[in-house]
């Protein structure tokens, strides 16, 4: 319960809450309006003669009947076979996550138990990682590649991604482990447990909401990576971000943007359940580092 | 995990310092019934076998580093001298690939950071004062721009921009101006990748301090109103002064994200106006020709920027962890 004296001055409470609308307007409002016109022909969307046109789909309307149309996503899952991209995607996202969090685990575990202060490096390597952009490492990979003939196959885009990403999980669950209690450990194995009885039954499952949250970032950096996946994937084997940027050069011609229209619905559409089921996870993972200074 | 972050830095580094081969010519003299002629064709063959004796190519020093599409010594030197103002020589300047970039990556780094913690902050404070209901609702809706792709954000947004979409229909209406296109100057394509930047990490800076604003001491915030602290002072004496620290690490994070822009500038296909080292290096190894070793010196050029933008904190994470000790 707030104090009166807390409370706001309603000039100030209406401007805020204005504030507020705005804000949520512009930060919902043009992923809305992508939806909501994906279902419509080019000439609504991008409608030259009356933008109304792209609210009541009047093309729409004359070309197909109904006010609604799936050609953009007829074209792009059938057509221009976006559903194997999707199928690349969750490979590469299922693979680098478990194996992020494998090693990630295990080696965040030892790191956090051990006597050596092996956080600063790792901090460290963390934060070059994030700051480099991760295009130029690329470059450095693409040449080895080439020459061991490892190019434009997903195992090596899970296993660069699993690099750039490492460093990062390390030190995320490193702290979360440094919150863990050694004593938890001691005790486990007082009772009898070895040092891997001891991780497996007695500290994994207190780790679960930090290996949860750093999941979560995992498979974001492997949904949402462009520069690697786009260069180390040959054409066959491409995952939707570079898909979609591909749709952009044939279909333009085409005058078919609709179906890069329909191809980034159905990718956002993921992360959408994502955000609005890890919510407090991803909002805990954002602060963490932060709130610890 | 050395094995990959050491090898590709190593290779970047090899790889910036050769250049491919030259073909390799031979002169033939062709005898025929008028004369002989002689006549400079390419040996396929002797072409190939150096290129696979010696995949790196030829050896060629810091070359790459000096040459037009890089640092382009020769020509700032030159441009150095022959200019009669000031104006004159950056104009120079920006006629060079390398220095283009850096000029639109310094100035989307330090405008967009800024403007997205001031943003970030006006949000962090007004979804605070909100009913505790509309609280979940408000940090939903405010996480989707940060979690989007962000090469699909920069699409959705360039769709809405385009000259028919409803932003560039709108702003074309706005200032009567139906052959307004938002693509076609440059000085538009940096705005709208500027307001693209600070819309997709705003998000990032709000969640980060409201969360600090949970942890606001109440004590304090209530003695500075019994000293007759308008709301005003309250924010500027006692709010402010407690995120500071989050505002440093924001500050950080987003210094280090904006610098490599990149995706933004692909989705809004903008390289006609703005280009980055990103984009010069995404390019240099897209193309047909696959400039390996061009692409690699930009690379290692982009990770010493990097490195001097890190440096500060470098240092002063290592002073914080010798006290630790």
């Amino acid at each position: 319960m707030k104090a009166k004296a807390f409370k706001q001055p309603p000039a100030l409470r209406t401007l805020s809450s204005l504030f507020i609308i705005l804000w949520l307007f512009l930060a919902a409002f043009p992923f809305l309006w992508t939806l909501w016109g994906s279902f419509k022909v080019e000439l609504d969307l991008f409608s030259k003669a009356d933008w109304t046109n792209a609210i009541t789909g009047a093309r729409t309307i004359a070309e197909h009947g109904s006010a609604f149309t799936g050609n953009g996503y007829e074209g792009a899952w059938v057509q221009e076979e976006f559903w194997k991209a999707v199928i690349n995607t969750a490979l590469v996202c299922f693979f680098v996550v478990t194996i992020s969090l494998t090693i990630g685990t295990l080696g965040g575990y030892a790191l956090s138990r051990s006597q050596f202060r092996y956080t600063f490096w790792l901090l460290i390597t963390a934060l070059i990682f994030r700051a480099m952009p991760p295009i130029t490492l690329v470059s450095g990979y693409l040449l080895p590649f080439f020459e061991w003939n490892l190019w434009g196959i997903l195992p090596t885009t899970i296993v660069v991604l699993v690099a750039i990403n490492q460093p990062f999980t390390l030190w995320m669950l490193h702290s979360f482990f440094q919150k863990i209690p050694k004593e938890l450990d001691e005790s486990a194995k007082v009772d009898g447990c070895s040092q891997f009885q001891a991780f497996r039954h007695v500290i994994i499952p207190v780790m679960w909401p930090g290996v949860i949250t750093t999941g979560l970032f995992s498979f974001l950096l492997a949904y949402n990576d462009f520069a690697v996946t786009s260069m180390l994937l040959s054409k066959e084997n491409q995952t939707m971000v570079p898909k979609i940027y591909s749709f952009l050069g044939t279909t333009q011609t085409e005058g078919n943007v609709m179906f890069a229209v329909a191809a980034v619905v159905s990718a956002t559409a993921p992360l959408f359940v994502l955000v609005m089921f890890f919510q407090r996870q991803i909002v805990s993972g954002l602060t963490q580092g932060a709130v610890k200074g | 995990m050395l094995l990959f972050i050491a090898l590709p830095i190593i290779s970047v580094v090899t790889q910036s310092l050769f250049t491919p081969h030259e073909q390799v010519l031979e002169v033939v003299e062709n005898c025929g019934p008028f004369g002989c002629k002689e006549t400079t064709t390419v040996n396929q063959e002797a072409t190939q076998k150096l290129r696979d004796a010696k995949p790196l190519g030829k050896f060629a020093g810091l070359d790459i580093y000096f040459d037009r599409g890089h640092l382009a010594v020769n020509e700032v030197s030159e441009a150095w001298k022959t200019r009669t103002d000031m104006s004159d020589f950056f104009n120079a300047l920006r006629n060079l690939p390398f220095y283009r970039a850096m000029g639109f990556t310094l100035t989307h780094t330090f405008t967009v950071t800024p403007l997205l913690i001031i943003l970030g902050f006006i949000i962090a404070v007004a979804v605070n004062s909100l009913h505790r209901h509309l609280k979940g609702l408000a940090i939903f809706f405010s996480l989707l721009p940060m979690i989007v792709t962000p090469l699909i954000g920069s699409l959705i947004l360039f769709w809405m921009v385009d000259s028919r979409g409803i932003v560039g229909n709108a702003l074309q209406w706005l200032f009567s101006d139906p052959t307004l296109s938002l693509k076609a100057s440059t000085g538009y394509t940096w705005i709208m990748l500027i307001v693209y930047g600070v819309w997709h990490s705003a998000p990032f800076a709000f969640v980060v301090f409201y969360a600090g604003l949970q942890t606001l001491p109440q004590d304090t915030l209530e003695s500075s109103m019994i000293d007759g602290a308008s709301r005003w002072q309250q924010i500027r004496y006692v709010v402010i002064p407690h995120i500071m620290p989050l505002v440093t690490f924001v500050a950080l994070i987003q210094l280090m994200d904006n610098f490599r822009v990149f995706e933004s500038i692909v989705g809004f296909s903008a390289q006609a106006h703005a280009t980055s080292l990103s984009w010069i290096i995404f390019n240099d190894l897209g193309g047909e020709t696959r400039a390996l070793s061009s692409a690699a010196a930009t690379s290692v050029l982009t990770i010493l920027g990097v490195a001097i933008l890190l440096s500060p904190v470098l240092v002063r994470t290592w002073q914080d962890f010798k006290v630790k000790q």
